[in-house]
């Protein structure tokens, strides 16, 4: 009964049993952090703003700036981020035929794989097409949402943003 | 191994597995490093697997007292009517 096969069964088992224990752990750890991210978007210039296709497209220039370092802990494996903006179209009567009261466009993204590269400051063009379903952009309000996902080594992920409002584009095509 | 080192060897699987566990998880959360809590406790099983897997002489100290084949000889059971059963008396 207790032959080698035997002890080196029960050893295996046990270790992979502690294994999944102590990466529990790890992973509940991660609640112990209190992040205190801080970003900011700022919209430099519109490139271009034009109809194409019946469809209003946006092209703009994105500067980006982020200090994400305290997401990351010692269970992190990288962050996800990526900005939206959320134009919100109302169903109201000076529109013709709005089709969505909620309109949310990923303009960037990015992955971010260290804690060193967590702190940037980029001047990007939207990544993504900003376009609308119909014409309805022009002098619209916006928002700019910083989302991210941290994603960890094991266990649970967590996600959170930032949302920057007050936006406008511009009334005239260009 | 003997039976008292059965029961020495698998405790000091549990314990050692647990405490290179626990050393584990507190070096890899105090230098921050998960590949360093995944090592040690590696290397923690290797060095388990070395001490208690194996029928080292440790586990031997208590042997246990078989009947000795001539005593058993002077007191035949009126049964035994061959060899096989006779291991079986020589088992008990």
């Amino acid at each position: 009964m207790h032959s080698f096969g035997f002890r080196a069964n029960a050893l295996l088992t046990f270790s992979v049993t502690i294994l999944a224990l102590i990466c529990a752990m790890a992973s509940l750890s991660d609640n112990l952090n209190s992040p205190s991210p801080s970003a900011h978007v700022q919209v430099s210039n519109i490139n271009r703003f034009q109809k194409s296709k019946g469809n209003d497209e946006v092209s703009m220039t994105l500067n980006v700036s982020a200090n994400l370092q305290s997401l990351f802990t010692w269970n992190t494996k990288q962050v996800y981020c990526l900005t939206n903006s959320y134009a919100f179209v109302f169903l109201a009567a000076e529109y013709e035929s709005p089709k969505n009261s909620l309109n949310q466009v990923s303009l960037w993204d990015a992955i971010i794989p260290s804690k060193e590269q967590a702190q940037f400051l980029i001047q990007t063009k939207n990544k993504y097409r900003f376009t609308d379903q119909g014409s309805n952009l022009r002098g619209k309000e916006y928002n700019l949402t910083l989302h991210w996902h941290v994603m960890p080594k094991t266990g649970k992920m967590f996600a959170d943003k930032i949302v920057m409002t007050g936006f406008r584009l511009p009334e005239e095509y260009r | 191994m003997d039976w008292q080192g059965q029961k020495l060897a698998e405790q000091l699987m549990q314990i050692l597995l647990v405490g290179f566990a626990v050393v584990a998880f507190a070096t890899g959360y105090a230098l921050g490093s998960f590949q360093t809590m995944l090592l040690v406790f590696a290397s923690g099983v290797v060095i388990t697997t070395l001490i208690t897997v194996p029928n080292w002489p440790l586990f031997n100290q208590h042997p246990l007292n078989w009947l000795d084949p001539s005593e058993a000889e002077k007191h035949p059971k009126p049964h035994v009517a061959n060899s096989s059963s006779k291991k079986k008396t020589n088992k008990k």
